[in-house]
């Protein structure tokens, strides 16, 4: 594939792209790992939402 | 399940849980499939190879704009039904519709670079896509530093019902000013003015592009419900531990 003589505006346009497109996946996994161990610690303390009381009763 | 069902955040986990790894799959094969085909189309008459840009710049355009829509829709639902999962929507689309308006504004300079030999002119659509930008900082800067969640929450939505006016302008600014950047070439009445085979690996690429917006807005919005999860527990154990 020829990229002609802009090759490089091209490369860099599409190298911004997966950058942006991949910290976007990285921060929403992260994210959800962090929430999902924050979660199981306070569980583990045994603190409930007021919800789950309800439904425990 | 009823639709009037998936307000519920946890009935809405639940379907998250069991669409999002379809959804991921499904986003992987068509940009796959769209990269493939905008890789082997031809180069424009004019601009040559730097067309291929236009398979990035486009469907991020669309989802930068497509993003407020959503928020502007869960502005809705937060200010008018004050409901909770309206809220979840609207902050969790917030930084992904940033992204996607970013990579529009950095596509589209390093695009404009060799085509108009400028990174940047201050022409109407440029500077109404730069807005919406600026606009999705706001709305996030309202989202992440206010110290009551729920007043936080209002004036992000206010914010989104205001800003949504810049929408139409975007569209309609090459029709309204005289600007650098070309008239509509796909949405237009009369057709598109793209050749077939430069259009139909765009319009896969969008529909990849959009498929990654809704995955990552469902996956962002079960994080947020998490957090909120884990906010109210917080809660609850302080008032315990000062009982």
């Amino acid at each position: 594939m020829n990229l002609g003589p802009h090759a490089d505006f091209i490369v860099a346009a599409y190298a911004v792209t997966v950058f942006v497109v991949a910290a976007l996946v990285a921060w929403v996994v992260l994210d959800y790992s962090a929430q999902r161990r924050i979660l199981g610690d306070l569980e583990e303390r045994g603190v409930t939402r007021r919800s789950q009381r309800k439904d425990d009763r | 399940m009823a639709v009037i069902d998936l307000a519920n955040p946890t009935r809405f986990l639940t379907l998250v849980n069991r669409m999002l790894p379809w959804l991921a799959a499904a986003t992987v094969l068509l940009f796959a499939f769209g990269l493939t085909r905008a890789m082997g189309a031809p180069d424009d008459y004019q601009q040559g190879a730097t067309v291929k840009i236009m398979f990035l710049h486009v469907p991020a355009a669309w989802l930068g704009m497509m993003g407020w829509g959503v928020m502007s829709l869960a502005a809705l639902g937060t200010l008018v039904w004050r409901h909770p999962l309206a809220d979840v929507a609207g902050k969790s689309a917030a930084p992904i519709g940033a992204a996607f308006t970013f990579i529009c504004l950095l596509t589209g300079s390093l695009w404009g670079r060799p085509t108009w030999g400028t990174y940047w002119v201050w022409d109407a659509r440029l500077t109404s896509v730069l807005v919406l930008f600026l606009l999705y900082l706001g709305v996030l800067a309202l989202y992440w530093t206010a110290e009551d969640p729920g007043r936080g929450s209002r004036a992000a939505a206010v914010l989104t019902l205001v800003g949504a006016v810049n929408i139409p302008i975007i569209k309609f600014s090459v029709d309204w000013w005289n600007t650098l950047h070309q008239p509509a070439s796909i949405l237009r009445t009369g057709g598109s003015a793209i050749d077939p085979a430069i259009l139909w690996p765009l319009l896969i690429m969008a529909g990849a592009f959009t498929l990654l917006f809704f995955t990552l807005h469902f996956a962002a919005m079960r994080n947020e419900i998490l957090r909120r999860r884990v906010r109210s527990m917080r809660i609850i154990q302080a008032q315990e531990l000062r009982a």
